[in-house]
């Protein structure tokens, strides 16, 4: 698959509360509601920003903090096609294959607010078409890679009986 | 060649020798989830097909997050949780206190077992010696139904704590001082096993302090090795048979780090991040508005101790707020039969009912005003953690919050001590 979109740059270590602060978990339950929130406390106006298909792109320790699955969820619904970063952290790295949102890991340094990306999920590239060049991503082990292609792990169930490795 | 600790547990439940880096599938034998996950597990568990779970006195459920219910919201998410385990026959709390330490207290998990809790302060358990991690609701919702899950098999990362602790400066000073020096990546993936003369002599409350923050540099877990004191500590807690294990003498390590505490000084971590720590000479005298005695970092009865010790007789600083909120309904039963309750509010403060209130911006306790400091036991000072993007956290000791709610400026607890 091919995606298309805008960098949305932040910085380093990019926690779960700054993508969805733990005061909408208790006030809200609809997914799509808590979306409109995204990053709040360190950009307000995000949500408004986003053009669907965009693309996060994140530094170190991208999702540390708290294993609010909500995180992941509310990247999905605010229409971010993929979120890039040098590294990420375990739990959010999980969670976001799990509800389908691609996690690539790359020198995300070279990437500036609004360049126009192309990510070749297949080939594991993303072509700055701003800047030129092209930067590999890192590959995921070939289980977790089927989970990503299945466009996440409930699709996945529908399509292996099973979830042995 | 040898194994470490996280190695043996998950070899023992794969059936086989495993090494770091394979992807295992392992048997789980006990899981915790709570209030504060959107979606919930028991909504996904049924998107997935469930039916049944794996085995009912495995599975528990606690309403930890937002308990009392706040709002609507909760009060619908506490109902979803209270029926479906009633109606899978689970484990179930209210208003018992925080998961992370109701469930070592209560015996739901032992030393060698496995745990997945929906919670990131999941790896708290580890100080008893289990393999227990931080997942999400969706790898929730398939432990539920299968009784296993994926695991990549970390590296191990031994940390030797070594020297003897000066007084005045506990177990919370050197784990923040630990993530400092590794920063809050250093160890994303790997499991760290916290060993050391220094570590021997914890105690129980103590170390639960110490792996309750392994996550904040990154970690998968964070362990002890069982000990006696972790013999004795689970002896009576214990209602099913268990094999602790030990790592081996020739275990290979991705990196031994060793820490001497000999000379350390109470550590403060600094807004907005855990490993911003800095000994407390750094920040002496930093006006501080609110004290936060909470969460399952610190919040257990040794720490409560040690506040009352050095709040008994005096009075907080005017015009500062002080919030004591017991990590569970055991701890604050203690604190009530030894007159610790009664020490804080005599001193000034207010005490909320056991749970995560004042830790996470959820629980919509003593939320900060803009531009206010507030100084928390709690494991994270990221903005807005407590509900307002525009205060200042910093992470201390229970000492040095108690030294600073009578000071109202940061202030050095070994006066006290």
């Amino acid at each position: 698959m091919v995606l298309e979109g805008n960098a949305r740059v932040f910085g380093d270590h990019i926690n779960t509360d700054y993508i969805i602060s733990g005061k909408y978990k208790s006030r809200l339950t609809d997914l799509n509601e808590m979306a409109k929130h995204i990053m709040e406390d360190i950009r307000p106006d995000f949500y408004q920003e986003i053009q669907p298909g965009d693309f996060i792109v994140g530094g170190l320790n991208f999702g540390c903090g708290s294993s609010r699955e909500a995180a992941a969820w509310v990247i999905k619904k605010a229409g971010i096609a993929a979120v890039l970063a040098k590294d990420f952290a375990r739990i959010f790295f999980r969670n976001a294959i799990n509800v389908g949102v691609p996690v690539l890991r790359t020198d995300t340094s070279s990437i500036r607010e609004g360049d126009r990306l192309k990510i070749d999920l297949d080939a594991g590239t993303i072509e700055n078409l701003t800047r030129g060049g092209v930067l590999p991503t890192q590959p995921l082990p070939p289980f977790i890679q089927k989970i990503v292609d299945a466009g996440g792990m409930e699709n996945y169930l529908k399509t292996h009986e099973t979830f042995d490795l | 060649m040898g194994m470490t600790l996280a190695e043996k547990i998950l070899s023992r439940h794969v059936g086989r020798e495993v090494k770091p880096g394979e992807i295992v599938m392992a048997a789980i034998d006990a899981t915790v989830s709570h209030d504060s996950n959107r979606p919930q597990a028991a909504e996904i568990f049924k998107n997935l097909g469930g039916k049944k779970v794996f085995n009912p006195e495995r599975v528990a459920m606690m309403l930890d997050h937002h308990y009392p219910a706040m709002a609507e919201a909760n009060a619908r998410i506490h109902k979803l949780m209270r029926d479906f385990s009633k109606e899978q026959g689970l484990i179930f709390y209210e208003g018992e206190g925080i998961c992370h330490m109701v469930m070592p207290e209560n015996g739901h998990i032992l030393p060698g077992e496995i745990l997945v809790g929906t919670d990131s302060h999941t790896c708290t358990s580890g100080a008893i010696g289990a393999f227990a991690v931080g997942v999400g609701s969706t790898d929730m919702g398939l432990a539920l139904i299968a009784g296993k899950l994926w695991f990549m098999v970390p590296q191990s990362v031994r940390m030797n704590v070594t020297g003897k602790l000066p007084p005045g400066v506990f177990a919370k000073d050197v784990i923040l001082h630990i993530i400092a020096k590794v920063t809050a990546e250093g160890v994303t993936y790997k499991s760290v096993e916290f060993a050391g003369p220094v570590i021997d002599k914890l105690s129980m409350d103590a170390r639960f302090t110490l792996c309750n923050m392994a996550i904040e540099m990154g970690a998968k877990t964070g362990m002890v090795a069982p000990d006696e004191t972790t013999l004795e500590w689970v002896k009576g807690r214990a209602k099913r048979p268990f094999t602790p294990e030990a790592p081996d003498a020739d275990a290979e390590y991705g990196e031994i780090m060793e820490f001497n505490v000999s000379k350390l000084s109470p550590y403060v971590a600094v807004p907005h991040q855990v490993d911003n720590g800095v000994p407390i000479e750094e920040v002496l005298g930093t006006p501080v508005n609110q004290a936060n005695i909470v969460s399952c970092t610190c919040s257990r009865l040794e720490d409560l101790r040690i506040v009352a010790s050095i709040l008994k007789g005096r009075k907080i600083a005017k015009g500062m707020r002080l919030m004591v909120v017991p990590g569970t309904k055991a701890v604050l039963k203690k604190a009530l039969d030894e007159k610790l309750i009664s020490t804080f509010v005599e001193a000034g403060g207010n005490v909320g009912t056991p749970n995560c209130m004042g830790c996470s911006a959820g629980g919509h306790f003593g939320v900060p005003s803009d531009g206010e400091t507030v100084i928390t036991i709690g494991n994270r000072n990221f903005k807005g953690r407590l509900g307002n993007p525009n205060a200042f956290i910093y992470l201390a000791s229970p000492a040095t919050a108690a030294a600073t709610a009578l000071e109202g400026k940061i202030a050095d607890p070994r006066q006290y001590f």
